[in-house]
């Protein structure tokens, strides 16, 4: 590294370990979206007015989301000497009690977690926390917690570890040391090779190797090059890249410098969904601070390379995930799909060569420059390497966000990680893939996550949703919803995926209504192989995914519900009728009072009664039953 | 049309030049300047900038976030991504719909005090099912939870 870039870098990374490790009392909020739905705000106040009244030395920050999304809102403390300590569902006068015990220099009981190291992935080192204060030896460690026990977070590093308002605690964790090591040590071509030997494939869905990509874009002539992050999370029941982007969006910038010089762009655009207003705030605060850092725009660090990022935020169209009609948006117009070739690789926005790389793409590419090729690769499986990150929801207990090593089953994730199923109910599915994607039922749950794995049993890897379904619910009508969502976000620009999938969609609804007849489901699948063959983009190709995989493992329930007119999960609202059991029923009168259609009758502590003429069938009565009672 | 209005659109078109690139952004800032998108603030757009008024209409059709039509003071969003979907928001929705005696599952309120919008998906999927309320978001909602926070704008407005 050139000498006054390296100290440049070095006085920042001092700045930043003063904020990240102080020697006065530190209090983290986590405040990306999902925290702050849970009442984060609120929190942060409490802490900050707290510590201004009791006249406290600490420093009080937001950070990232660490993954433990059922918790939230979620606070970290570190006291000098001890550990640092996880406070879950933490209310705003819990804080105040979290304060004030601090500054006695005590903790409160009830942590979920201790870190007495802290990880630097880019270094290889841990930074300990000098925890020789004792007093919590009966909070477990984290890297034991079954949460966290079998993950490995590359891309998620840094979420919830540092201000991501803060560039300094980034370069203190490492931060753009790779760019600089590769813009003064590494050809364009070599970073392109190291890439695609560390075996880094497309995390946005298709499993694209990436350094490939990038050798391609870098082959084509071109006066001007482009990078895009397609940020354009559009999966329904995904959040990864939201939570990176709020968590930690310096990675996301430091992998498309790097992209950007691998490729030879001279300006890189971030596509980011118009849903993510937090994401974007956080990237344009990043962008402010690297600009003033001179860590992008011209002869950046002190070499040759010219790059500018420029922030296109979406308007609310899920095709637009797809590349040729993310170009189209970015362009200001309609985001059609177009046919491909060309690849945007080789003619792309406005024309030019383009990539298009996904953010947790691209967060992983600073890693992969600083530790190798050999390391990145040595995790993982044969076709997939490194690790992935998920969402998981849906119907489990611990929902969250897990990044986990590639070949690890979706049993060690649903029931290790996830800790199974809630309310005593069976597993049935999970969904993978999103709109593209499809369900995996139980006799498939040892399956490793693994992208050839995946696709050959009928789903896919996609971005990373995970949605676990459990015995209540219906996937007849999981897969009516993804074709509602599909019909709703079609382009239109071709026959197959505008009329085919309405159709697919319209015998699903009447399949749910108890209006479908056998031969309906020959129809189906004709419909799905034609529209499978014939639709232009991967959008409408993959639509059927969800009908064809659900019709492959649970035939049984669309038999149900065509031939005996009944929704054994008790979810279609045509089959189905609401009940109260009279042996389990208390006679509180919850329901009656919550029915807007009054038709509940029933007298107090006696089993009461629904009159399904009256009923509308909008299940406020099972919502507020206190011992579920009430039947479908 | 007011000239306030055509002030702050003047202002707003300051900011770009002709062509179609910026086509998306422009419509945004217009959007967040008047909660939709006026058909004059289009007009004059277009006249300035060199855009046919079907140009706006094309790209204001084919995107989700924009509006043709004037909103509620209110925005109730439900969210309908899988995870809520599998939690039950289809349910949250419609009683939404009910109380706010709508003719169809979205749209607004004859007192243009509130619209109901179903989305995909709002990202806070750990909080299934999620209701947001303008910038506000509310998670793991029921239908109680909903009717007591819709009550609390319905107040408000008192």
């Amino acid at each position: 590294m050139k000498g006054s870039t390296s100290k440049r870098l070095a006085k920042l990374q001092k700045e930043g370990l003063t904020t990240l490790f102080p020697e006065s009392t530190k209090i983290m909020v986590g405040s990306a979206s999902c925290g702050i739905a849970a009442g984060a705000d609120a929190v942060l106040q409490a802490i900050t007015a707290e510590v201004k009244k009791k006249k406290m030395d600490a420093v009080v920050q937001k950070v990232g989301c660490i993954g433990l999304c059922y918790l939230e809102p979620l606070v970290d403390i570190i006291i000098p000497g001890r550990p640092r300590l996880t406070y879950g569902n933490v209310t705003p006068e819990k804080a105040k009690e979290l304060v004030a015990a601090a500054k006695k220099g005590k903790v409160l009981e009830g942590a979920l977690g201790k870190i007495t190291a802290e990880p630097f992935l880019i270094e290889g080192t841990a930074r300990d926390y000098n925890g020789t204060a004792g007093g919590v030896d009966d909070v477990p460690l984290y890297a034991e917690l079954p949460f966290y026990r079998k993950q490995n977070r590359i891309a998620l590093r840094n979420c919830g570890f540092i201000d991501p308002e803060n560039i300094t605690e980034y370069i203190a964790k490492g931060g753009y040391q790779s760019l600089a090591s590769v813009l003064e040590k590494s050809s364009p071509g070599r970073i392109a090779s190291d890439v695609e030997r560390a075996g880094l494939r497309g995390r946005g869905g298709a499993g694209f190797p990436t350094g490939r990509k990038w050798k391609i874009c870098l082959s084509a002539r071109s006066d001007e090059k482009y990078l895009i992050c397609n940020a354009d999370e559009g999966d329904p029941g995904a959040y990864m890249d939201r939570s990176i982007l709020e968590g930690d969006p310096h990675a996301v910038i430091e992998g498309m410098l790097i992209g950007g010089y691998a490729i030879g762009a001279t300006r890189g655009f971030i596509y980011v969904r118009d849903e993510y207003p937090l994401a974007i705030e956080r990237l344009e605060k990043a962008l402010e601070q690297v600009r003033e850092h001179g860590l992008v725009g011209e002869k950046i660090l002190g070499s040759s390379f010219n790059f500018d990022i420029t922030i296109s935020r979406g308007a609310g169209a899920f095709v637009c995930g797809e590349e040729t009609a993310l170009i189209k948006s970015i362009e200001g117009d309609c985001g059609e799909p177009r046919q491909r070739p060309p690849f945007p690789a080789e003619s792309g926005l406005w024309g030019k060569p383009t990539i298009i790389n996904n953010v947790e793409t691209l967060a992983t590419v600073p890693v992969i420059a600083a530790k190798g090729a050999k390391w990145f690769s040595s995790i993982g499986t044969d076709g997939s390497k490194g690790s992935k990150v998920f969402s998981l929801v849906g119907n489990v207990n611990n929902i969250g966000l897990v990044e986990v090593p590639m070949g690890t089953t979706l049993r060690d994730i649903i029931f290790d990680i996830g800790g199974g199923i809630p309310n005593n109910r069976a597993f049935k599915a999970v969904q993978t893939g999103g709109p593209s994607g499809g369900c995996i039922p139980e006799s498939l749950i040892d399956l490793p996550v693994d992208y050839d794995a995946l696709t050959k049993s009928g789903s896919i890897m996609g971005s990373g949703g995970l949605i676990v379904m459990d015995e209540k619910t219906c996937m007849v009508d999981v897969a009516k919803y993804f074709l509602e969502f599909l019909e709703s976000e079609s382009c239109g620009k071709c026959t197959p995926c505008r009329v085919g999938v309405k159709r697919m969609r319209e015998i699903l609804t009447d399949i749910c209504e108890g209006k479908a007849e056998l031969e309906d489901l020959t129809r189906l699948e004709d419909m799905a192989g034609l529209i499978n063959d014939s639709a232009l983009c991967a959008l409408g190709r993959t639509a059927p995914n969800p009908v064809l995989s659900t019709l492959k493992y649970f035939k049984d329930e669309y038999l149900a519900h065509i031939l005996l007119k009944k929704c054994p999960a008790g979810v279609c609202k045509d089959l189905i009728t609401f009940s109260v059991d009279k042996k389990t029923c208390i006679g509180c009168g919850a329901c009656k009072k919550a029915c807007p259609a009054d038709a509940v009758t029933g007298e107090k502590k006696k089993a009461h009664k629904i009159n399904t003429k009256k009923c509308i069938k909008c299940g406020a009565c099972r919502e507020v039953c206190p011992v579920s009672a009430v039947l479908t | 049309m007011k000239s306030s209005s055509k002030a702050s659109i003047a202002a707003i078109l300051k900011q770009y030049d002709s062509g179609q690139d910026s086509l998306i952004s422009l419509m945004q800032d217009i959007q967040s300047a008047f909660g939709y998108l006026p058909k004059e603030a289009l007009q004059q757009a277009g006249r300035e900038l060199d855009i046919p008024l079907s140009k706006f209409f094309a790209v204001a059709s084919f995107y989700n976030s924009f509006n043709l039509e004037p909103q509620g003071k209110h925005t109730i969003s439900v969210c309908e991504g899988t995870a809520c979907h599998v939690k039950n928001a289809d349910n949250l929705a419609q009683m939404v719909a009910r109380e706010l005696e709508l003719n169809g599952d979205e749209g607004t309120s004859t007192d243009r005090q509130f619209t109901l919008k179903k989305v995909r998906c709002l990202g806070c999927c750990s909080m299934a099912p999620v209701v947001k309320v303008n910038d506000d978001i509310h998670g793991s909602m029921t239908q109680t939870k909903t009717a007591t926070i819709l009550n609390q704008y319905r107040k408000d407005k008192k």
